[in-house]
């Protein structure tokens, strides 16, 4: 076993450190060490999208990255996107467009969707469909999904492109 | 735990990463935008005792436009996509990029990597193929610069690229006056990896052809497509000639069976891909890519 290193990581604007083997992906570290249990795992090898985070504000898969090299780097899960009780308005259009049904992908689409609008403001349908290609779903069918991050951005422009 | 246990190296200069590869040697790998390389660390099919991090070595991040195009090889796919620069010298290139992956492995993933992974389905080592483009590499023992073909042979997921080697810039030579592209690639998925594709760069002095390069991916490597180059250089633009590139295109193209297509669809889907490009890039002509 390779010694741990330690490594601190400002995650959802706290920061935390951990002491982690180099071998650890941040996925792992995330919720393993962090305790935080909201991003989600499916294929561990970059093409499901239920690892996604924001790591200094960019989508990226947890899973394809070590947990050394978030040293120093800010990351925003899944549990850092709600204002207290308030959730995101990107959380609350799943939840109102029945964008979820088991709520597997859930984590990884909400921050795709989150950065989608982030960079388009008023995405269509197609564009939501291209760019959210990456994040899996086995359960909605998408169309549900569609419906939410458009009402989302619908919403969050209204707001003044609050992320 | 998925991967391996691995020593871990994040040298902040090329010297430093240079150092670290005389070393270790072919016990390293380099790690890049991982995007390729932790998944094979997390399937164990990649097992490297040390890995070597070169995220922090900031001189491997640029792209300067002045007469040739360079770019360095931990340039972000995000960043060159997104480039007014290199859309400005060869938008074959942001072409291409937007249809590899997406966006989350865009933002991590780097030039440097998919050539040095060449990945036979990869869009970026054929369109650098059509475009002349040559890398650098350094180790302790000094520089090379080795030209695409010399990099890729007939070489799949590995390249000419000795095991001490950093490969360090991507050089591209300027287009010639008045050039211009098509790009087209067929994939099941947008973002996934393509079944077959090509990237074509044509010249024309009027209606006749001058220079034309074609590269094709989705192949058992990398290639230019040599007989479809020689079918249109010195022929008029239009269906004839594209018939005929397209014809010579599926001749050239290393087409193979596997899970996702047989070797006749392949070779069928270059041959059509390469009919459209071509007319892509004829569209253009007149109107001029700047
Ligand atoms: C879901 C998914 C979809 C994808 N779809 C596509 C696609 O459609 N088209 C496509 O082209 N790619 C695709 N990729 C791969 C992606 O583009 C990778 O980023 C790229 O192939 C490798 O680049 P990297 O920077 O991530 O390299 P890494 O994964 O870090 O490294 C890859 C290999 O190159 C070596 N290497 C990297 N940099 C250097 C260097 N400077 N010098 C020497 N050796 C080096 C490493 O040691 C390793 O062996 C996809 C990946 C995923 C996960
Ligand atoms: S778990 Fe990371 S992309 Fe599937
Ligand atoms: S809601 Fe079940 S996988 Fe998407």
């Amino acid at each position: 076993m390779a010694e741990n290193m330690s490594v601190v990581i400002n995650v959802n604007g706290a920061g935390r450190a951990v002491s982690v083997e180099p071998r650890k992906t941040l996925a792992d570290a995330i919720r393993e060490d962090l305790g935080l249990t909201g991003t989600h795992l499916g294929c561990e090898h970059g093409v499901c999208g239920a690892c996604t985070i924001l790591l200094d504000g960019e989508v990226v898969r947890s899973c394809l990255m070590l947990a050394v090299q978030a040293d120093g780097a800010e990351i925003t899960t899944i549990e850092g996107i709600a204002d207290g009780d308030d959730l995101h308005p990107m959380q609350s259009a799943f939840s109102e467009y029945h964008g979820l049904q088991c709520g597997f992908c859930t984590p990884g689409m909400i921050l795709a969707g989150i950065d989608v609008v982030s960079r388009n403001p008023d995405p269509s349908p197609q564009e939501i469909r291209e760019e959210m290609g990456g994040n899996i779903c086995r359960c909605t069918g998408y169309q549900k999904i569609v419906e939410s991050v458009q009402a989302a951005a619908a919403v969050m422009s209204a707001e003044g492109g609050s992320a | 735990m998925k991967p391996a246990v691995f020593d871990y190296s994040a040298p902040e200069s090329i010297a430093e990463a240079l150092d670290l590869l005389a070393e270790h040697g072919s016990g390293a790998k380099v790690l890049a935008g991982g995007q390729s390389l932790v998944p094979m660390l997390n399937f164990r099919l990649a097992r490297p005792a040390h890995l070597i991090d070169v995220n922090g070595v900031d001189s491997l991040s640029y792209i300067s436009a002045n007469g040739s195009l360079r770019i360095g090889a931990m340039t972000r796919l995000t960043a060159i996509g997104e480039s007014g620069d290199v859309a400005g010298a060869h938008p074959v290139i942001p072409a291409a990029v937007a249809q590899i992956g997406h966006r989350a492995i865009r933002n991590r993933g780097t030039i440097g990597g998919s050539v040095a992974h060449n990945d036979p389905a990869a869009e970026l080592p054929a369109v650098l193929m059509a475009l002349d483009a040559e890398v650098t590499a350094r180790s302790v023992d000094g520089e090379r610069v080795i030209g695409m073909q010399d990099l890729i042979e007939d070489r799949l997921f590995e390249t000419t690229l000795g095991d001490t080697e950093l490969l360090t810039e991507i050089r591209i030579p300027a287009a010639a006056a008045g050039s211009t592209f098509g790009f087209q690639e067929f994939a099941r998925r947008h973002g996934d990896f393509a079944l077959a594709g090509v990237a074509a760069v044509i010249t024309t002095d009027g209606s006749t052809i001058t220079q034309a390069a074609l590269g094709a991916f989705g192949g058992t490597h990398a290639t230019r497509l040599p007989t479809a180059e020689a079918a249109l250089v010195g022929a008029e633009t239009g269906d004839a000639a594209f018939a005929a590139a397209g014809a010579g295109a599926a001749a050239d193209f290393p087409a193979t069976s596997d899970v996702h297509g047989t070797a006749e669809y392949r070779s069928h889907l270059i041959n059509v891909l390469t009919v459209r490009a071509l007319n892509d890039a004829a569209g253009q002509a007149g109107g001029g890519n700047g």
